[in-house]
């Protein structure tokens, strides 16, 4: 069974209104025992849940540490390519954008890596744009392969591929997918992605169903904070998380929690989230999920970022370029959005050692299974 | 004194080397335990770049180092990653640990005793961790394991000794140490752990993730040797009722005399 059974029989419009009906008793019994139980975690992102939010976040603090001790592991995106085939008004790469189009070749990948290996980076995100011709199954098993040499960690962020095609990818040294569905709420679906196969809501909301049947080890959620009811997506994300975890169990999980941020020809979020609603984001998740891995992008400020360390985040990026070729050659034309926190990734270590944490850079050896 | 293979230690608290603040903590925190014998996961090393922080001081340290299997899924990657660490450690000393399922991270029986049995064959002294199963500590003995590492709670939770009972059924049987390993939370439950009569535990996240690591370590230090010296002096007997001072009883004592008596006469 996908997800798509799961979540045709959630009623949503009720799920908004419990949300936003949740008492300060229900956010008490759900600090008592937020473990695995999507009613808690509907209390925790509630409004009601705000006034609890250092007690909320003195137990995510107390969870993380315990599972994933005084570690913060560090990744870095690659960008292979801005071309995509979708219309979506929020993202800078949208096809009708005029802006500059680029994929990078094998030469300009090694180029890439080389920069990225010596600010000694293991975990890498391939990042591009949804374009099935251009930069589809094809091109990744070239490019697999030769990233693989590089990293022991190689994630994805691409179009939703086939099960078969990521069976294959996982042979070449695929690690982990990350597929956000943006919003899990259809009609805003619509309302964004007006052109191309990302238009397919159902298709997208099965990917991580497909990740789990093939074998992917890690698979990644993630919402576009403020296209909707961030509360709500949240819930349904924490609804999709459980039935991934249940039925998938040798997978891992992770979450993202991106805000909308301005772009070239961009949007403005329709429901804004604060600081406060971002904390409150992760600490629920955390309560929600002891295992499950949090990752924070550079769209966060710096100070912003140093403060959630902490809180429950388990993974950052540092360093990072959202252009093809922005490593070696930048060119802010090429950009899909502008990052807020600009440090290298040395100053990122020293803030994390200053706070009593260690950057782990490798954690992780899918070459067993490659032998 | 404890022996595992041709091996004897003096210390009977074994550490972990994961999720501490950085090397230099880590160090004085294994130093301040009086461990002889560390485990590394081999999934962290990285051979290729040395961002690890781990093999260097470990290495400078010069205690005995048990590489891990940590992260291998089954038991083809566990012995691909032995074989890797016997070969960069240059020992024959492998903690095998097979764990799939990635939310308890709950060892997987079938295949470590396959990956077990195979690794024996390749000449490893083998310590699997393994669900406190007593059936599986005597089959992995059987293949030939040094000694076996049953849990006390899942790994990092901290929720102390809760496979007692079936950990004093191992402990009872076992031909091999006992080691136990994973979920020891605080050092009682280590001195508990060792007066059950382990022969030795494996402390990692309630040392690392502590505010203060060294303190800790030097707790556990002391716990495990309170423990076990409270195992060898031998405990009394836990009674769930008073011991009468006259006892229903005491007559029949009192009537045999009497007629042992006569017919002495």
């Amino acid at each position: 069974m996908h997800f798509e059974q799961v979540f045709n029989g959630l009623d949503r419009e009720h799920l908004r209104l419990a949300i936003y009906s949740t008492t300060s008793s229900q956010v008490e019994r759900a600090l008592a025992q937020p473990a695995g139980d999507v009613q808690a975690l509907m209390a925790l992102l509630s409004p009601a849940a705000q006034p609890y939010i250092e007690q909320m976040a003195q137990q995510a603090a107390h969870l993380t540490q315990r599972r994933f001790g005084h570690n913060i592991n560090l990744f870095i995106p690659l960008y292979l390519s801005n071309l995509c085939a979708n219309e979506c008004d929020y993202c800078g790469f949208t096809m009708s954008n005029k802006i500059k189009r680029k994929t990078l070749n094998m030469a300009e990948i090694s180029e890439e890596l080389a920069i990225i290996k010596a600010r000694n980076f293991d975990s890498i995100l391939l990042v591009s744009g949804e374009h099935d011709t251009k930069v589809g199954i094809n091109y990744f098993y070239q490019v697999l392969p030769l990233i693989k040499q590089h990293f022991s960690q190689v994630a994805m962020e691409v179009q939703p591929l086939a099960t078969d095609d990521y069976v294959t990818l996982v042979k070449l040294g695929l690690d982990g997918v990350m597929l956000y569905q943006e919003t899990y709420q259809t009609g805003t679906y619509a309302k964004h992605h007006t052109r191309g196969k990302k238009q397919d809501f159902y298709y997208r909301l099965n990917s991580p169903d497909r990740l789990g049947e093939a074998g992917v080890d890690k698979i990644g959620l993630g919402v576009l904070l403020g296209l909707d009811d961030w509360r709500l997506d949240a819930l349904l994300m924490g609804h999709h998380l459980q039935h991934l975890e249940n039925r998938y169990w040798r997978q891992k999980f992770s979450i993202s929690l991106p805000r909308l941020r301005p772009c070239v020809g961009g949007i403005q979020p329709k429901s804004v989230i604060n600081d406060l609603g971002l904390v409150q984001l992760i600490c629920a998740f955390r309560l929600f999920s002891e295992q499950l891995e949090i990752s924070l992008s550079t769209r966060e400020s710096e100070q912003l970022r140093d403060n959630l360390v902490p809180l429950g985040i388990t993974h950052m990026s540092a360093g990072s370029s959202t252009q093809p070729g922005g490593y070696a050659k930048p060119d802010s034309e090429l950009e899909q959005f502008e990052i807020s926190d600009e440090r290298s990734v040395q100053q990122i270590n020293n803030m994390l050692s200053s706070k009593g944490y260690q950057a782990i850079y490798k954690d992780w050896e899918s070459a067993w299974r490659l032998s | 004194m404890l022996k595992i293979a041709d091996h004897t230690f003096s210390s009977r608290l074994f550490c972990g080397t994961g999720k501490f603040s950085n090397s230099k903590n880590m160090l004085a925190a294994l130093q301040a335990s009086g461990s002889e014998l560390v485990t590394l996961a081999m999934k962290r090393i990285d051979a290729r770049g040395n961002t690890d922080n781990l093999v260097a001081p470990l290495l400078e340290l010069g205690t005995k180092l048990l590489p891990n299997t940590s992260g291998a899924r089954n038991a083809e990657e566990a012995i691909f990653a032995a074989k890797l660490s016997r070969e960069m450690f240059a020992t024959n000393w492998i903690k095998l640990e097979i764990h799939p399922d990635a939310k308890y991270l709950l060892p997987d029986p079938i295949e470590t005793l396959l990956a077990a049995q195979q690794l024996v064959k390749l000449g490893f002294i083998v310590l699997p961790y393994v669900h406190a199963d007593p059936v599986l500590c005597h089959r992995l003995t059987e293949v030939g394991c040094a000694a076996v590492m049953p849990l006390a709670s899942p790994i990092g939770s901290n929720q102390g000794l809760l496979t007692r009972e079936f950990l004093q059924i191992i402990i009872e049987q076992a031909t091999v140490p006992v080691i136990i390993d994973a979920g020891i939370g605080c050092p009682s439950d280590a001195t508990a752990a060792m007066e059950l009569g382990a022969d030795a535990v494996l402390v990692n996240t309630a040392i690392a993730a502590s505010a203060q690591p060294t303190v800790m370590a030097a707790c556990f230090k002391q716990a495990v040797i309170t423990g076990r010296m409270a195992f060898e002096a031998g405990l009394a007997k836990v009674q769930h009722h008073a011991q009468h001072t006259s006892p229903l009883t005491g007559f029949l004592q009192v009537n045999t005399s009497k007629s042992e008596a006569k017919y002495a006469l």
